[in-house]
């Protein structure tokens, strides 16, 4: 079973739902992978502190040019839909930021002067949390490199873990918001369990992300973290939709100061396992229910 | 003519009040063009109460599309296609993806029926409204869209021409949270970066890796941490570490309710009242005083530790924002 921890807004609790998740399944006796798609901001391992075992770079292919073969026909500048190789003069140019990696430029050169270069874009780290008194799980986090703009290929990197039938449950922390590195963190999971808060704005992006969610052909529920914040606008939306609340967490300074030094929910408030632990019922329910759309 | 000053909020993670500062800073500003470049999550109208102007399309592609009748289901697309956007089915009939399709175009020029087309993607509209503290340009992107970064650019672009034929001295950009493509494109060219943290750990990872970029642009940037008296000792920690990364300043702001309860009345936290408000306050003149032209010569030292714009740089973040 794969589920997707997503929201259209950043910052409500996707990464504390994630984490604890994972935390409790482990001492349920359920094997959990959790895989940490949010490459450009990820958080899990500051709460989880896996030991990495393994980092596997993240490789995009770019053209280079063998300039004994280039005749500066402009052939390539005039094929490539991203503006990612131009030529000046007698020299050809190169963006590798701009580059899609289609191999337009290196299949259509009339003189074979291009191939096609790996070039570092991210990284994934595998690695094994070990928490007290918990059972190890595997946590696999996508990296993407500081200063590079397209985070799908590190995303869809770290979602290669997620085709494995050795675990029973698949968690996987998406990105905020609802465009390309999302859709990617998403798509093929069973549910997606969108995080939100009870605010305008939080009921705005939960209106976003139940559309991309439906547009992919996905189901959703909801869990409303500071759920006696704003107001109960979120839950008539839910309601009208018929969208399954499936957790409510409380406005509460002590899970807030547990969360700024990086401890889990599970250890910060007593009763919190227990309503974590319903609340995954509900959902792994919800998952197996494909006939019904949500 | 007067130079129009552009700042832009960022915040690495997302959560952290980016979206009520640039609302508070608007009502502060006296006269400001507002910028929502959170295309992908665009809330800062939610607060301004805007009137709203006409929608323009916004296409950022172009998508590969199959005439059934031309094709001979010879398959070459599907062979040299890299995003696996060309589906074949068992009756040998192709048809593209519209979600997985990057628009390049290689399909098509390799068919040997000529049965490939590109037809123009509309993926997001966007509008020039009024609020009360001035023109705001936003955008939505359309659902599971690609190509924000695009659509950040045009939003940032028009914000200029709006500001420009209005005459107001100061452009107001709400970023978006991360550090991928939308983030670099809303960078480009700012005179000041406002970074908005908060003292968790993540806060202080995601701000570590957002002000890479924005040292990498060699942009000039002051740092905000919200909800300061969460952990006082992380945000102590974060504020010596955003000093030494080259920070103009580092301002705090405590957690208020009220900030919370303005959102939910839908106005900005400057109006509703409160501690947080007389802090946000004393954050916008730090950030007013950052962004007046020094009185030094152009490309001088303006904040702290932080030079002007550096043309390849500038360069570098034009063309990344350029990108999808």
């Amino acid at each position: 079973m794969r589920i997707a921890i997503a929201s259209g807004k950043g910052g409500t609790g996707k990464t504390t739902l994630a984490t604890n998740l994972a935390a409790l399944h482990a001492a349920r006796g359920v094997t959990v992978r959790l895989l940490d798609a949010d490459v450009e901001e990820p958080d899990c391992h500051l709460f989880l502190q896996p030991e990495v075992e393994r980092r596997e770079p993240v490789r995009v292919l770019v053209p280079e040019v063998d300039d004994a073969r280039c005749t500066t026909c402009g052939v390539c500048a005039e094929v490539c839909a991203f503006h990612a190789i131009t030529v000046i003069g007698s020299t050809v140019l190169v963006f590798p930021e701009l580059c899609h990696s289609c191999g337009a430029c290196a299949l259509l050169c009339p003189e074979k002067a291009i191939h096609e270069e790996a070039r570092d874009t991210g990284m994934v780290e595998y690695g094994t949390v070990t928490l007290p008194g918990r059972p190890a799980f595997p946590l696999v986090t996508g990296v993407l490199a500081v200063g590079e703009a397209n985070a799908v290929p590190t995303t869809r990197a770290t979602m290669a873990a997620a085709d494995d039938d050795s675990v029973d449950v698949v968690l996987v922390d998406a990105p905020p918001g609802t465009s390309c590195p999302v859709i990617e963190a998403v798509l093929g999971s069973d549910l997606v369990v969108l995080v939100t808060e009870p605010t305008p704005f939080g009921l705005h992006d939960l209106k976003l992300a139940v559309g991309m969610v439906r547009a992919l052909g996905l189901r959703c529920v909801v869990a409303i973290n500071r759920a006696d914040l704003g107001d109960d606008r979120v839950h008539s939306f839910c309601a009208n939709e018929g969208i399954e609340i499936v957790l409510e967490l409380p406005n509460d300074r002590r899970i807030a100061e547990a969360y700024s030094r990086g401890e889990l929910l599970l250890d910060a408030l007593d009763g919190l396992e227990q309503r974590l632990s319903s609340a995954w019922d509900c959902i792994s329910t919800a998952a197996q229910k494909h006939d019904v759309v949500s | 003519m007067k130079q129009i000053r552009e700042l832009v909020v960022i915040s690495g993670k997302g959560g952290t009040g980016k979206t009520s500062v640039v609302a508070a800073f608007a009502a502060l500003a006296g006269g400001a063009v507002l910028a929502d470049c959170d295309v992908d999550a665009a809330d800062l109208h939610l607060v301004l109460d805007p009137k709203l102007g006409s929608e323009h399309e916004f296409s950022g592609r172009r998508q590969a599309v199959i005439d059934a009748a031309a094709c001979t289901a010879c398959g070459r697309c599907a062979e040299v296609c890299r995003f696996a956007a060309v589906l074949g089915a068992a009756d040998d009939t192709y048809s593209i993806d519209s979600i997985a399709c990057e628009g390049c175009k290689l399909c098509r020029r390799v068919c040997p029926a000529d049965a490939i087309h590109m037809e123009p993607v509309v993926n997001g509209a966007w509008m020039v409204s009024e609020t009360r503290f001035g023109p705001l340009v936003h955008a939505r992107l359309g659902v599971a869209e690609d190509n924000s970064g695009k659509l950040v650019t045009l939003v940032r672009n028009e914000a200029r021409r709006v500001a420009e034929e209005q005459g107001f001295p100061l452009v107001i950009v709400d970023g978006s949270p991360g550090i991928g493509c939308p983030v670099i494109a809303s960078l480009a060219g700012a005179d000041l970066v406002l970074a908005v943290t908060e003292p968790t750990v993540s806060g202080r990872h995601d701000l570590d890796r957002v002000l890479h970029v924005v040292r990498q642009f060699r942009l000039p940037f002051a740092v905000c941490i919200n909800r300061a008296d969460l952990n006082f000792e992380l945000g102590a920690q974060i504020a010596a570490e955003a000093s030494a990364a080259g920070a103009a300043f580092v301002a705090t702001v405590d957690y208020d309710p009220a900030v919370t309860h303005a959102q939910v009345v839908g106005t900005d936290v400057i109006a509703y009242g409160g501690r947080a408000a007389a802090e946000i306050t004393k954050l916008w003149e730090g950030v007013s005083a950052s962004l007046s032209p020094s009185p030094s010569p152009q490309g001088k030292v303006r904040g702290a530790g932080t030079v002007g714009k550096a043309t390849e740089s500038e360069a570098a973040t034009t063309a990344a924002a350029e990108d999808g």
